[in-house]
């Protein structure tokens, strides 16, 4: 009953005009940049970090979370009538979703997959409100060695097992590591990676780098690809009131979904795509009209949407709980934290009570008011999806380089911002993944830290980690995610998976 | 671990191009790491683990990622064919990088509604649209809002040059 009091404190706060304000603000511009191809939740927190040296801190943090849940409404509309996923995590939507639209089903598809964000949104967030003192209680025990080795844990999950290459995705991910790492080392005060330039003293900010892979990157990289071909926008057609068959086709598959987005979000581990994957195979496993899928199967909406929202609110898990970022998104916020002095963790929940319930409480006003931005008000954002993709990246990159300039008004901020632009472009050329950048440049130097105090702890010994049965435990699990399938794989003696031809 | 590639492969791929400059980038940018992280003095006072052990590990752990690249891409790389064959719009990138560097030269000298037009132009043009006027207008309008909208919401003080300057004695408003 404790977490339940605690929740309804958090209504109070939530309730507040100003806070109901910046909720509808956020789950609006969430929506909206969610609708938007090239812009997600991780590039407009970023650009918006800024406000949190103008509003308090809870203020700030229902504003990002809004445009965090707003953003997985919204994508699902540009998957289904455009079938360009808006965000990675809807790529599964744009399966069935844009057939069901080409079949002139645009407004059930649209109806299923927002009712379905709903209801996942609402039981993650049950989930979030319900785990987090549990995970926080047991968090209490970690020592430095454990949350070095957790952190560990989640750059291995984070880079190596979700992408498409371990190899790659740790390149992507020690490259943020070494981004973070730039600037005056806080223990000893020795500048590192400076080259010499009084800017880089202070270290890369966050907002430089997000913008530069997020906005440069993805906007050279669309350019290069673009050759002004056209993407066909298919109408909104059909009623958006979805018929008895189609509801029952749905509710399964929601509540499905849910279970299986909300407990892989929560995982130190993350990620959104392969539970909306995993939704998908079981839905047209269960599905009684399995030869419908590929050609606009509602339950291949219903549940990926559904495994989306609930994996997008347990990334907040262990995020507010642990201080562990999974997602891009998640490491943004908590830079945000970090620009207020406040150290998400295990004490969060005690020294921020006023933050934390009231954040989670405006989740659940925010999910209402999703649903009724994106159901009613659809034909508003659909709209969106006719701004021409030349006024579009231009505007993108206008604000991205308002976003950085403003910062410091330096040009080297621009300079950098650019520079990692093109290494955006490169990266997203050659499939390496953006996200574990940001989180490697987030995470590094807090692992780094908890290095250091588990070494001076522990005298200097390097064995710590292996001797603690709990770190020793989470090193192992690290060690299994990253070499197992590789393990597995030879085991198995597969025929080379990679045959290029000889074109 | 990928030793066996010989025997793996039944025709003997041509190594990739683009993938190996890719992966020697990486290596290259791993020797530059170690070879600055040598650089850092380190007090023995802090002996335990100072400044230079976790970016030592860092440089050591991206160059092996690198060397991995590198085999990867001798042996035909990791790009499907079809992704291979493509070959960037490089008049469109052309155009927005004349942008990007426009921008970082004159948004200091003319400030910033004048450098973010001339660079929504660009990049308009890179993305094929040819209604420079109109590009340049909307692009004046999305400036100006976003100067002093999103710069006042914010608190961000941008550089104001003389449009700007103009414009907030106009109307009166006291910018940033």
């Amino acid at each position: 009953m404790d977490a339940f009091s605690q929740l309804l404190n958090g209504f109070a706060v939530a309730l507040t005009p100003m806070n109901l304000l910046w909720c509808l603000v956020g789950t609006t511009l969430g929506t909206a940049i969610g609708v938007l191809p090239g812009l997600g939740p991780a590039l407009t927190i970023a650009l918006l970090l800024p406000i949190t040296f103008k509003v308090e801190p809870t203020a700030a943090f229902i504003l990002f979370a809004g445009i965090y849940y707003g953003a997985m409404y919204g994508g699902s509309t540009t998957s289904i009538l455009l079938n360009t996923p808006g965000e990675s995590a809807t790529i599964v939507t744009a399966l069935e979703g844009h057939k069901m639209a080409r079949n002139g089903r645009a407004g059930a598809a649209l109806a299923t997959a927002a009712i379905g964000s709903f209801v996942a949104g609402i039981i993650g967030t049950l989930g979030i409100t319900f785990l987090a003192p549990v995970v926080v209680d047991w968090a209490l025990k970690f020592g430095p060695a454990d949350y070095f080795s957790l952190m560990v844990f989640a750059f291995v999950t984070v880079s190596a097992v979700l992408g498409s290459s371990a190899v790659r995705g740790l390149a992507a991910l020690f490259f943020g590591v070494w981004l973070g790492l730039i600037g005056v080392d806080l223990q000893t005060g020795q500048a590192r990676f400076t080259f010499g330039l009084p800017e880089l003293l202070d270290g890369i900010n966050v907002i430089v780098v997000a913008v530069g892979l997020f906005a440069v990157g993805e906007t050279l990289y669309v350019a290069s690809r673009y050759r002004s071909g056209k993407d066909e926008i298919i109408p909104l057609s059909g009623s958006l009131w979805m018929t008895r068959e189609e509801w029952k086709r749905s509710w399964k598959p929601w509540l499905r979904g849910a279970a299986i987005g909300f407990p892989i979000g929560a995982m130190p581990a993350g990620g959104a795509e392969i539970p909306t994957f995993l939704s998908y195979y079981v839905e047209k496993k269960l599905s009684s009209k399995p030869q419908e899928f590929g050609k606009g199967a509602i339950e291949g909406v219903a549940g990926p949407e559904a495994a989306n929202n609930a994996s997008a609110a347990g990334v907040l898990v262990p995020m507010l709980t642990l201080g562990l970022p999974t997602s891009a998104t998640a490491a943004i916020m908590l830079s945000a934290f970090q620009s207020y002095g406040i150290n998400p963790g295990p004490l969060l929940l005690q020294s921020q009570p006023h933050l934390v319930w009231g954040l989670i409480a405006s989740l659940f006003i925010g999910n209402v008011m999703l649903l009724v931005l994106n159901l009613p008000l659809i034909a508003i954002w659909v709209k969106l999806l006719h701004i021409p993709a030349p006024l579009l990246y231009a505007g993108i990159l206008v604000f991205a380089t308002i976003g950085t300039y403003g910062i410091t008004q330096s040009p080297v901020d621009l300079i950098l911002l650019y520079l990692i632009g093109g290494i955006g472009y490169l990266m997203r050329r050659y499939d390496f993944p953006a996200a574990p950048v940001i989180i490697g440049m987030i995470l590094g130097p807090l692992a780094e830290q908890n290095f250091r105090q588990a070494m001076t702890i522990s005298a200097g010994d390097w064995t710590v980690f292996f001797t603690r049965p709990l770190s020793a435990t989470i090193l192992a699990l690290a060690a299994l995610a990253l070499f197992g399938p590789k393990l597995y794989q030879l085991a198995m003696r597969p025929k080379p998976d990679h045959v290029p031809g000889d074109a | 671990m990928t030793s066996g590639s010989q025997e793996d492969a039944p025709l003997r791929p041509r190594p990739a191009v683009g993938e190996t400059i890719i992966g020697a980038g990486v290596l290259v940018l791993a020797i530059v790491m170690f070879w600055q992280a040598m650089s850092i003095p380190v007090s023995p006072l802090y002996a335990k683990v100072g400044p230079t052990v976790v970016p030592m590990m860092t440089a050591a752990a991206l160059g092996m990622l690198g060397v991995l690249l590198l085999i990867d891409a001798w042996q035909g790389g990791w790009q499907t064919e079809e992704e291979k064959s493509a070959t960037p719009d490089r008049a469109a990138l052309l155009w927005i990088l004349a942008g990007l560097v426009l921008n970082v030269l004159l948004i200091g000298p003319v400030g910033f509604t004048i450098a973010s037009v001339i660079l929504f132009v660009c990049v308009a043009r890179g993305f094929g649209s040819k209604a420079i006027v109109r590009d340049a207008l909307i692009g004046a309008a999305f400036a100006l809002v976003a100067y002093f909208g999103f710069a006042t919401t914010l608190g961000i003080n941008i550089g104001s040059g003389l449009f700007e300057a103009t414009i907030e004695r106009l109307i009166g408003v006291e910018g940033g």
